[in-house]
Formats: C-alpha cells, structure tokens, sequence
C-alpha cells in the first residue's frame, strides 16, 4: 500500500520530466507484443537502460508488417521494424525504406548470415512435428514421408510465413525436383490453412499425424505443459531455417535510440527472454545457455537460401505448388 | 429535408465503400488476372451458389415447423438460431471437426458400425460448414416472413376451407418468393467473400477464394492494383447476384391484419411427424459443434490473461456503438426504398457486402495515414467499417417489412398528418421492432467477430477480444484461446440475445 502510494506520488513529480522523454516505436508482429510473448519483459529491461520510453506497435503477422511498412511509406511513426523472416527482406530492402544497421554482427546462428540492413533477433528450424504415442518411427525425409501414408497439415504461402517457409524448404532441398516432390506429397496433405494456428489447432485435434511446425514447438510442450508426448521429424536432407530480424528506418526521428535498441537487442537481457516466450532460439546464445529440452530436436543440416535467391524464388515456387496441389 | 436524409446516408455508405477501393487502385496501375485468379472466381462462385441454395432451401421447411408448432423450448430454440452465425470462422470450424472430423462424434459411430469414415476435407467440408453457419440466419429471416403473414389470413383460410396443399399456395408461397431471394442473395454474399472456412475445410489450393487472393496480393505481393482489380470483380459478382434477387423479389401483398396473436393453423398427423423429425435433425446439426466449443473453452477459463476483460468491454462498446448506427441507417434507407424504389439506397445497402474487410481497411488506412497516425483513429475506423459491413443484412430483414408497413398503414397515416417523429415513435417503431432487434442483435454480434479492420489500425493498447484470441493461438496457449474464443461467443450472444429480446418485447 505504502509502496503504491509512494509510486503514485512519484508519478505526478515525473510528469513535467515525462514530456520530454524520447519515444522509440518498434512495429512487430502480434503475439510478440502480447502479455506472453517477449514485449512486456523486453520493454521494461531496454526503458531500465534508455531513459525513453519503448512502444510495441502490433501489425499482424511477419508479412502484414512489410504490407504495414509500404503503406506507411515514409511517413510512418515507427522507427525499428521487428519480425521479418529472411524470405521477406529482399523485398524489404527494396522499397529503399531502412538504414544500414551499423552492428557489429554476433550472433550465434547455424549459418553465415549478415546483411547490412537487418539485425537477427532469433531464428528457428522449420520441422514437421508429431505425437511419438501415435507415430513411434517419424519419417526421415520427404521422400519417406511421401511414401507413407501419413496426413499432414501445411499452411498455405500465400497467407503465412511458414507456409512459404516450407516453399522454400523443398526448394533449397531438392531444387529442379521440388515439383516432383510436392506431386508425391500431394496425397499425403489432409488440409492447408491459412496461418500456423489453424494448423496446428487441427494437429492437436487429431486430424493429422504431422503438422509443420518448428522443431522448438515440442520444447513448448515440455517446458509449459510437462508434455513429453510431441516431438519434431528430423529429415536427413536438412531443415530450411526461418531467421527473424529487425532493421531500423530511415525515416525514423529517433535514430540513436533506433541504434541503442538494435544493440541492447544482441544483449543477453533481451536474447534470455527470446527462448521461453517466442520459442524460438536466441539469435545469440545467452550466457546461461538455453533453457532445458530446447535443444532435443536438432538437425545435422541447415537449409537456408539467401535473402535475393529467395525472392527470385518465389513465383516459381508458388506455380509449382500450386500445379502439384490443386488437381 | 428530413426526405433527403437517407439519400444523404446512402451517398455517405457509397463514399466510404468506393473511396478505399479508389484509395487502393490509385496506388497501383494497371490490372492484370491470371488464369489462377479467374480459377479462385470460379470456385468462389460455384460453391457460394451451392451453399446459399443449399441453406436456403434446408431452412423453410425448419422455419415453417417453427412457425406453425408449438412446444416447450420452442423460444430457447428460436434463440439458439442465431448463435452459429455468430462464432468466429475458426471456432465454428473446431467445432465441426468434433462432430465430423477425423476423430469426431460421427466417424467414432461409423467406425462402430464397421463402415469406413467419411472425410470433412473438400467441397463438401466446405458446404458443411457454410450451411451450419447460414443455415440457422435464413431460418431466422424466412420465418421473420411467417410471422409476418397476418394471422387472419390464416383464419381466413382456414373458414375457406383450405388444405395444407392450397394453404402454401395462396400464403406461403407468395410470402417465400418475396423473403428468399433476399435470403439467399445475403448468404451467397456473405459466402463469396469467406476465406478462412474456405481454405481451412477446403483442403488445397482447388479451393482458392478471391478473398484469399486478396489477402495475398495486399499482405505478401503489397500489389494494390491486383487487389483492387480482384475487389473490382468481387463487387461486379455481388451486384449480378443483387440484380438477380431484386428482379425475383415480389411484394407479397397481404394486405394489413389487427397484429392479433393467433396460433397459425398446424396440420396433424404425418405433417406433425414430419415436422418434428425436421426440428430434431436441425437442432442436433447446429447444438452438438456448439456444445463441443462451449467443452473445450471451459478447461481454460481458469487461466484467462488479465487483457481480456479490457478487450472484451472494447470489444462490446464498439459492437453496441456499430449496431447503433447499423440500425438507424438501415432503417431510414429501407423506409426510403418502401416509399419510392431508389437505385440510390438500394446500391448503398447492398455494395458494402461485396467489398471485404481488408479492402476497407486497407483503403482508410491509406486515406487517414497523411492527416493523423492510424492508431489513435483505430477503434472509430472499426465501428465505421463494422457498420458499413452489417449494415446489408439489416436492410435485407427490415426491407420487406418496411414495404408491408408502407402498403398496410401509409395511407392511413399520411391523411392523418402522421409524420416525422410521432410517425416513427406510433407507427414504425412499434411494428418493426421485431425486425429491427434481431437486425440489432446481428449487427452488434458480427461487430463483436470481426477481426478485419482493427488488426490493420490496432495500437499497442486498442486490441479487442478478437485480437486476444489470435494472440494467444500465436503463443502457442490454445487452451487459453479456446476460454478466450468462448467468452467471446457467449457475449456476442448475449449482445445478440438482449436486441432479439428487446425487439420481439417491444413487438408483443
């Protein structure tokens, strides 16, 4: 009570002081401002260091962010943009509308990746995940995988990251043969959704035996709900990565404190929240390590194509899924 | 001056529903469609047909049952009607797979008997879920149209001497080609521009809506000019299906009643039986997904996030604001359109339907961005679009009635000086409140779903519940989205439940 009114008291001296603090505007995806995501914990830590004040703005998903980001143009109120995957940051690059970062690139991720405009925060492997109740021996590879007769869930490209993940997966794994690949697997593939909820919701449901998902998902269920139950497919011609990133605008009124955010974002007090709130691994290895069960689905191999052949990529990849799945 | 006000309202819905697609196209130049695009026109097409027939044509026999039987429950059943087309896309589409997926109630029972499943996935997924959600809004409309049948009509019947077979053709059959065409143009349209039923039940991309191709080209393409092409085709579609009901659509003419409270004439034997195997199939269609939904949010309830109940007041305040100005519009335009047709109003409550919610948006958005930054606008942009997207469903139910009123009662009161204010408090308001509750209800419940405009314009501190739902899917707690998912269904239909209510009170 005391301590409440204190801060009430102290409230009302720092509102002249209030005027003048510095606003930094981070525009993100949803659920990574939400209560249970990395916002709330990420907020507090950077206004300890910043003497401004940090406000999430949420848009959506990753690519309702690049949609948000060329509607605003120049003219927008948000000085860093967070949650980009490197599938979306060639056509990011393009619309001339970030600055050079000017980091120090250090992070701790299972490929080379720099790129003078974006800044990883984390990153994930891209996995199909299963009930090993259900499914004791998970099929190694898509080929396996299309000879069985196990259901899948996929989202769909034109709606969810993840789903263009997955374009881009069959793509950087098998190359001239993605078309063959995706004709073998099209029997296998019980619905597609328009984002990753809806799929995984049917996962849990039992209308499937796999979902893609990524392969921290079963480490949710572990850590979260003691669920030993769910585990990731690990596929021998690797796993396509999914690298989220955040890069500062141009445009921005703030760009120092745009530069101290960026930074603080390859710290360990921003790094340490990433794994059990965004579950997905930190793009820099925090110093106490990641939290147990992280690390129990990790692939030999990383697939990863970079930002521009992703981009050539696309068209292509869309027709042939959509060839393969639509007769 | 009070005669130009609904041309003043119909202009004003015009501007807010033509200015974003120009906002959006002006972005952009030059249109081209592929040959996937007119694939997801075809498709779109043909199963929104099938679907709006489909419901259309299941729900008379269900309305009639409900008009003319009598029994206990029978009001709790009438309620229960309008609680389907309520739930959010993605909660009806769980609740169907209890009952009908996989490993739901009926594949369970075929399994039992020996037979093999059937699958939930296709056109016929896609069929399934459109009519479990529509089926129960045109029942609702048709028998809005049943009741509307002065009773002594019915008396008169039957002094006359008619059987059931004379009976349908002397009163039910002219009342029917008046109120389905507007019933199945509403649920056509509303299943043109669905997507996330589509693709989800659908199974693949065979089963592509332009929405879907919308939602593309703005989200991943940022290719306005596409979107704005392919939002230029949905409405071309949506005005060919307008055109196609109000040329089938005939006044009834009935003439007035005294508004007594008469039981309509029920026919025994096999009819009784008939009709109460037609409730029975009805109700266990539309309660075994909803009771499957209201057992899967109840585990979480317990560990609800604090943020839902700011959500959830939002949420409501913006539904009860929006289903305000829905009926105040919609009921000025369809007394106008009653009292000289007007091509006018009839394009300004019908358009909205045509355009999708990311259309709108997207186009204020790209309106309001240089005057002010789109968050401090977001929750005013959000009842806006709300009203403009229900606003077509309210005239449909009020439009019928607003003629029969005309017909019955403008004589009368025009001699007797009737107008303006007294007119609306003696003589509408009092006959159309039944209409006009349920007309609310809709619009405040649909209000409370929508998810369209807010995730555009939504500040760090503006989410609404629907927002809370997708946030806490994104987080992985399903459970929590799931209590999340039920609270919001039931306060939709508490909202819907308290205008139903209100109306049919006033109407008695």
């Amino acid at each position: 009570m005391r301590t409440t009114l204190l801060a009430a008291g102290l409230s009302v001296i720092a509102i002249p002081a209030l005027a003048e603090t510095p606003v930094l505007t981070v525009l993100t995806y949803d659920s990574f401002t939400s209560e249970w995501g990395p916002g709330p914990a990420i907020e507090t830590a950077f206004e300890a260091t910043c003497a401004c004040d940090l406000r999430f703005v949420p848009a959506g998903d990753g690519a309702a962010l690049l949609a948000r980001i060329q509607l605003e143009g120049a003219a927008s109120e948000a000085d860093v943009v967070l949650g980009l995957d490197s599938n979306l940051t060639a056509d990011a690059a393009a619309t001339g509308l970030f600055a050079p970062h000017g980091q120090t690139v250090a992070n701790t991720l299972p490929v080379d990746f720099a790129d003078p405009l974006f800044l990883p925060f984390d990153w994930g492997w891209f996995a199909f995940v299963h009930d090993r109740s259900k499914l004791p021996q998970a099929p190694t590879s898509f080929d396996a995988l299309a000879a069985s007769d196990l259901k899948i869930v996929i989202q769909d490209p034109r709606s969810s990251t993840p789903g263009l993940g997955l374009l881009m997966w069959v793509k950087a794994a098998h190359g001239d043969r993605a078309a063959e690949v995706w004709a073998a697997l099209a029997d296998n593939i019980v619905t597609v959704t328009p984002g990753w909820s809806e799929a995984y919701g049917l996962f849990l449901e039992g209308e499937a035996d796999m979902v893609l998902s990524y392969t921290t998902s079963p480490a949710y269920h572990l850590i979260a709900e003691s669920d030993d139950t769910k585990a990731a497919a690990l596929f021998d011609e690797g796993h396509y990565l999914q690298i989220e990133v955040a890069g500062k605008l141009a445009a921005s009124d703030q760009p120092e404190l745009a530069d101290q955010f960026l930074a603080f974002m390859q710290t360990d007090a921003f790094q340490s929240v990433i794994p059990q709130t965004n579950w997905m691994y930190p793009a820099v290895t925090p110093t106490a390590g990641l939290p147990e069960g992280f690390d129990t689905f990790r692939p030999a191999k990383s697939l990863l194509l970079s930002p521009l052949d992703a981009q050539a990529a696309r068209d292509p990849a869309l027709a042939e899924w959509q060839a393969a799945l639509a007769r | 001056m009070t005669r130009a006000v609904p041309s003043i309202i119909a202009l004003c819905l015009l501007a807010l529903v033509i200015a974003p697609l120009v906002a959006v196209a002006l972005r952009g130049a030059g249109v081209s469609l592929g040959p996937a695009d007119w694939a997801a026109v075809r498709f779109t097409v043909t199963q929104a047909v099938l679907s709006a027939l489909i419901s259309t044509v299941l729900a008379i026999p269900v309305a009639r049952a409900l008009a003319r039987r009598r029994f206990f429950g029978r009001g709790a059943l009438v309620t229960l009607m309008g609680a389907p087309f309520l739930l959010p896309a993605v909660v009806a589409v769980l609740g169907l797979l209890a009952v009908f997926g996989r490993s739901g109630l009926l594949n369970s029972g075929l399994a039992a008997l020996g037979l093999p499943p059937v699958s939930i996935f296709g056109l016929q997924g896609v069929l399934l879920a459109h009519v479990f959600l529509n089926l129960p809004l045109a029942v609702r409309m048709i028998l809005q149209g049943w009741l509307a049948i002065p009773a002594e009509r019915f008396r008169l019947a039957q002094s006359l001497g008619f059987g059931p077979a004379q009976m349908l053709r002397h009163l039910e059959a002219p009342m029917l080609r008046e109120v389905v065409p507007g019933v199945a143009l509403v649920i056509l349209v509303i299943c043109l521009t669905s997507f996330a039923v589509v693709l989800t039940l659908g199974g693949g991309p065979a089963a592509t809506t332009i929405e879907l191709a919308i939602y593309q080209a703005v989200r991943f393409d940022f290719d306005l000019a596409r979107a704005a092409g392919l939002a230029g085709v949905q409405v071309v579609i949506c005005a060919l299906a307008a055109l196609a009901a109000w040329v089938l659509m005939r006044p009834a003419g009935f003439g007035a009643g005294l508004d007594r409270q008469a039981q309509i004439p029920a026919p025994g034997g096999w009819r009784s039986m008939a009709d109460g195997a037609t409730l029975a199939a009805a109700t266990l269609f539309l309660i075994l997904p909803l009771l499957a939904v209201a057992l899967r949010g109840v585990p979480g309830l317990a560990d609800l996030p604090p943020s839902v109940l700011p959500a959830a007041l939002r949420s409501v305040l913006v539904a009860l604001a929006s289903a305000t100005l829905t009926s105040a519009a919609a009921l000025a335009l369809a007394l106008a359109v009653a009292r000289k047709p007007s091509v006018l109003a009839g394009a300004a409550a019908t358009l909205p339907l045509a355009t999708s919610g990311l259309v709108l948006g997207t186009g204020l958005f790209l309106i309001v961005q240089p005057f002010t930054p789109p968050m401090t606008v977001a929750l005013p942009v959000t009842i806006l679009v709300n009203m403009a997207l229900t606003l077509p469903y309210l005239y449909r139910i009020l439009l019928p009635q607003a003629r029969a009123l005309r017909s019955d009662y403008g004589r009368l009161a025009d001699s007797l000086g009737l107008q303006g204010w007294s007119r609306l408090r003696w003589l509408i308001l009092p006959r159309l409140a039944r209409p006009l509750g349920f007309g609310a209800g809709i619009a405040a419940a649909l209000s409370m779903g929508d998810l369209g405009a807010i995730a555009l314009f939504a500040g760090e501190r503006q989410a609404t519940l629907p927002l809370v739902v997708q946030q806490l899917t994104g987080a992985y707690r399903l459970e929590a989205a799931s209590a999340a998912s039920l609270v919001l269904v039931t306060l939709s239909f508490a909202l819907f439940w308290a205008c139903d209510a209100g109306g049919r009170r006033a109407a008695a």
